[in-house]
């Protein structure tokens, strides 16, 4: 059955190789993927498996040592500046750490400012740019009102990282690269986080690329998930087909190196190495 | 911004040493006020006075005297002119001249100089005297005339037309004048310099120069080292190779040297002290562009620069607001540290005398030199280096007091 | 009932902040383990877990202060002895304590077995290296380390080996409580499973007699030990056996955090994730009352006029709400019936 849902974004051969000589470093080893549009896609690795790097070379921040990007079928070109600030109009990221997140010497007003510039509204009289703000904060269960003014270490991490969604809020990219969004985030906190990625997801149909560890996680929000090892995508396929019916050796590796608490979580297989 | 402030006064290390630095500089700034002087001009003719008060003999005279007994008034006298040194020296003559030993009592002043008066003979030859000290008995017989006089003196002035001494004035031995009722009295705390030049006044300005030199010295390398330490860092690749070969270059060449030779070669005409200060700047950049490269290099991977990449941001705007704050109290630490090091430079190159020009502003350093060149240092003339040494000293020290503090404030980790 | 090993009565520890403001981080807590049997201690960041952690051992220093409450080891009541004594006598051979990244604590200039001599010469005794080499290469073996680990360095170790070497060595005074603070969240799951496996072989073989692990994860709580402590504002909230707590949990906190866990389970994608809005309260100025108030669903005005006392059911269950369990029960049903519509 062919399938009708449209390619937003597709790497063929990506691949990224850090330093050279002996100390050449394989970090993302020739990587396919499909991306379809208002797709959830979880990436799983654990560190060192070369998935934050694979998430930077998709957003534009970090160029690809050999392969090609494409993006709504068309090969991406990000040469000059003009071609990347477009680009960013579509694609954007949040963060793990809500604290490093911030300019600590700049007001929380000036990140929700600069999106409000970068949709092309900087023209637009204050009070106009405070409603956008108030409105996409209200989306995030913050108040402008008391945040305005505001210094990034004056907000708890849950509020900084609700923050970054209004961001993404204002800004409505296409697709969105959440790398461990919620890993720093308490356990009562990261469903406020998730449902808001959702809301997004269904009220604009945006993509969202989630970069974790946690394969809980991925299996809770995601439509299609890929397991990364050293660089290699090792198993591709639905949430419940990775997760529940894994294939590779890896990937039942890992699963079963989580704790479960509805099935028996056994230890015994277990095998002490160094 | 108020709160790093805050932060930072409230550091013992800064405080202290920021107060040391101040009061340096607000002593540069005020004392010219006070004492209108040219530091360069020479007031002293002949070299290495002493400090002290000096007062014009001519214009006491003048002043109007006050009488005043002292009943140690003459043995004070009597004690400037004879030392221990000057009645053993009288108590061996008269030995050799053939008075019994036992017959001199050298603390009788009365008697010593009795005996002495009516033996001396400054024609006697005495056995195994040299010439020199000949002399020097003769100069003593000459110094206790009227050691015990109590009359006083006669002031006398030439008459141009007749040639003859008309007395004008007398002076008791218990005329006294009041210090402040003199019209011409110079306090010289620290004596004059070699050529004659009241030393407290030369240093006040030579290190309001000194300090001047430093500043544009350290505002020039540290200028040099952020710019290009940012470039280099934040751009990467080709650009950072370059400023690296062009910074290593710097490296290898010892920077000392470095200074001689280029000073050297711009020529005695052209050495004011802004070029000293300029150069010194060109030369000792290095450090400072090298530390704030290593940091540069681990912000621009920060997420919050990474975020404002991706929100469109130019790099001159991204290196200005989101890497420029991070560092900048590293940067104001580099500063402290390089006008304390071109202080230094400055002084060291004064002293092989590649200084400034000496005809204009006299520099710490130009002092060194000056007390060095004419041997302050064998002669015991301490005034002449040992108060610069110590003005040095403590420019510097309290620079890096005050750096010391920062450091400590910044990076909560060495806090005690 | 089998032998109590740890009994806590009351412990209340407080922090002296620079300002002189009282913090109290451990808010009269009681616990009892007894031998063979597991405690955790589960909260999230600020509760207060890491601070009982060390309040536990006895060993006060500034700016941790302690206040009052009893602590008894095996019938020895150590809460109040000289700090001195407690080094000697009450570290590593009554009590061991891991506390968060243990293994960054490993001298990077030493070889392990340097570091184990030292750990048993600073307890006063005297043997020779030979003999030290001898117990240690004997207990890493029974624990599946490696005896060549004791000839190595720190830094050719991986962070799992490290861990794990670091828990062995604070068991070699045979310790009758251990106390393990997070002490496989900065690893990767593989290294994560061999330290449980580890901790629960120590158990087991009678190493140690009683274990107490502190984390925010609660399926590892579940596998690991046998009781579960859920901690909010230095206070207990709530305290059962590991499948009660996980299951059945009675405070309105608790419940939110177990609704919170995310696992890689068939039939988790349609659970609906809950989540607790708010932050904890500012422990320099608590709230009069319930500590969960502001945050609670089910609050009533009650809760916040006077402290709540733990209020202790059949079993060692216990939990701080005013609300009888039943009614809780009651509202939590109600609650799941409607988020199923």
């Amino acid at each position: 059955m062919p399938d009708e849902r449209k390619i937003i974004l597709r790497t063929s051969g990506l691949t990224k190789v850090f330093g050279f000589g002996r100390n050449k470093t394989l970090a993302v080893d020739h990587v396919d993927i499909d991306i379809y549009e208002s797709e959830v896609v979880s990436i799983v690795g654990e560190s060192g498996s070369g998935k934050t790097t694979f998430a930077k070379m998709l957003l534009g921040l970090l160029k690809p040592t050999e392969g090609e990007i494409y993006f709504q079928g068309k090969l991406r070109d990000i040469g000059s500046r003009k071609k990347r600030k477009e680009y960013w109009k579509n694609i954007q990221a949040i963060f793990q750490d809500p604290y490093s997140s911030y300019n600590t010497f700049q007001k929380i007003d000036a990140v929700l400012l600069d999106c409000i510039r970068m949709r092309g509204d900087g023209k637009l009289p204050y009070e106009k740019k405070v409603e956008l703000m108030a409105e996409a904060c209200s989306f995030v269960n913050l108040k402008f009102e008391e945040l305005t003014n505001k210094y990034p270490f004056e907000l708890s991490g849950g509020q900084m990282q609700r923050l970054m969604i209004a961001r993404i809020f204002l800004l409505k990219p296409k697709i969105l690269v959440a790398d461990e969004p919620t890993s720093m985030i308490d356990a009562c906190s990261r469903a406020t986080i998730l449902d808001f990625l959702m809301q997004l997801r269904d009220e604009i149909g945006m993509t969202i690329i989630f970069i974790t560890h946690d394969i809980g996680l991925a299996y809770y929000v995601s439509d299609s998930v890929h397991i990364m090892e050293r660089g290699k995508f090792v198993e591709s396929g639905t949430a419940d087909e990775v997760i529940l019916h894994p294939k590779g050796a890896y990937t039942q590796r890992l699963i079963s190196d989580v704790p479960k608490i509805y099935e028996e979580w056994d230890l015994s297989t277990v095998e002490y190495s160094s | 911004m108020k709160h790093t402030l805050q932060q930072v006064f409230s550091s013992p290390r800064f405080v202290v040493g920021f107060s040391i630095f101040m009061f340096i500089v607000l002593t540069v700034i005020i004392y010219p006020l006070f004492v209108r002087a040219d530091p360069l001009e020479i007031i002293g003719e002949g070299t290495f006075f002493e400090p002290g008060v000096y007062v014009s003999v001519y214009d006491s005279i003048g002043s109007s005297p006050y009488t005043l007994k002292l009943d140690d008034a003459a043995a004070n006298r009597i004690a400037g002119k004879l030392g221990d040194e000057e009645r053993l020296a009288m108590q061996e003559w008269l030995v050799a001249y053939g008075i019994p030993e036992n017959e001199i009592d050298i603390q009788d002043t009365e008697k010593l100089l009795d005996q002495w008066v009516n033996n001396y003979d400054p024609t006697e030859k005495i056995e195994g005297m040299t010439n020199a000290e000949r002399r020097y008995f003769q100069r003593l017989d000459e110094s206790l005339k009227g050691v015990l006089a109590t009359e006083g003196v006669t002031i006398a002035v030439e008459n141009t037309e007749t040639g003859t001494l008309e007395e004008v004035d007398s002076v008791e031995q218990t005329d006294y004048v009041n210090i402040s009722q003199v019209p011409n009295v110079r306090v010289l705390p620290l004596g004059t310099d070699n050529f004659g030049r009241d030393v407290l006044t030369e240093l006040v300005s030579a290190t309001g120069t000194s300090l001047k030199i430093g500043l544009v010295a350290g505002l020039v390398a540290t200028t040099i080292g952020l710019i290009l330490g940012l470039l280099a860092g934040y751009i990467g690749g080709l650009v950072d190779d370059v400023i690296m070969f062009v910074t290593n270059i710097f490296t290898v060449i010892p920077t000392f040297v470095l200074l001689i030779l280029v000073t050297f070669s711009v020529g005695q005409e052209y050495r004011g002290a802004m070029t000293i200060a300029v150069l010194i700047g060109l030369t000792s950049w290095v450090w400072t562009t090298r530390a704030v490269r290593a940091q540069v290099i681990s912000l621009r991977n920060r997420d919050h620069v990474n975020l404002s990449k991706l929100s469109g941001h130019s790099t001159t705007r991204i290196i200005l607001l989101s890497i420029l704050p991070f560092i900048a109290s590293y940067v104001v630490m580099a500063l402290i540290l390089q006008i304390s090091t071109a202080i230094l430079a400055e002084a060291g190159l004064s002293i092989l005398g590649l200084g400034p020009r000496t005809t204009e502003v006299p520099t710490l350093g130009l002092m060194m030199n000056w007390a060095m060149i004419y041997s302050a240092h064998l002669m015991g003339r301490w005034w002449a280096y040992f108060p610069v040494l110590l003005v040095i000293a403590l420019i510097a020290f309290s620079l890096n007091l005050m750096n010391t503090g920062l450091d400590q404030v910044f990076n909560p980790a060495l806090r005690e | 009932m089998e032998n109590v090993i740890l009994e806590v009565n009351d412990l209340t520890t407080k922090y002296i902040t620079r300002y002189d403001e009282d913090i109290y981080a451990v808010d009269h807590v009681s616990l009892k383990v007894e031998e063979t049997k597991s405690l955790g201690i589960a909260g999230e960041s600020g509760c207060g877990k890491s601070t009982l952690a060390l309040s536990l051992m006895g060993y006060y220093f500034p700016p941790l202060h302690y206040t009052e409450g009893e602590i008894i080891i095996d019938r020895r009541n150590i809460s109040g002895m000289d700090p001195d004594e407690i080094r000697k006598s009450i570290l590593g051979r009554e009590i061991a304590y891991i506390p968060q990244s243990a293994m960054n604590a490993l001298n990077p200039t030493r070889k392990i077995i340097n570091f184990i001599e030292d750990v048993i010469q600073a307890h006063d005794m005297y043997v020779n290296k030979k003999e030290i080499y001898e117990r240690a290469s004997g207990l890493f073996e029974t624990l599946g380390l490696p005896a060549e680990v004791l000839q190595k360095y720190p830094v050719e170790l991986s962070g799992g080996m490290k861990q794990r070497t670091v828990i062995a060595i604070s068991v070699i005074l045979f310790p009758k409580v251990l106390i393990a603070d997070e002490p496989s969240s900065a690893l990767d799951v593989t290294s994560q499973k061999m330290v449980i496996k580890m901790l629960k072989q120590l158990l087991e073989t009678g190493f140690i007699s009683s274990l107490i692990f502190i984390t925010h994860e609660l399926p590892l709580l579940y596998n690991v030990t046998d009781d579960i402590m859920v901690m909010y504002a230095g206070q207990i909230v709530e305290q059962a056996n590991a499948k009660e707590a996980v299951f059945d949990p009675l405070h309105p906190y608790a419940k939110g955090l177990m609704g919170s866990i995310i696992v890689p389970e068939s039939g988790l994608r349609d659970v609906k994730l809950t989540s607790i809005p708010g932050v904890p309260p500012n422990l320099k100025n608590p709230p009069s009352g319930c500590q969960f108030a502001e945050r609670c669903k089910y609050v009533r005005p009650v809760c916040k006029a006077m402290s709540i006392d733990l209020r202790d059911l059949v079993d060692g269950r216990a939990y701080r709400c005013i609300i009888p369990e039943d009614e809780l029960r009651d509202l939590y049903q109600k609650e799941a019936d409607q988020n199923a519509r």
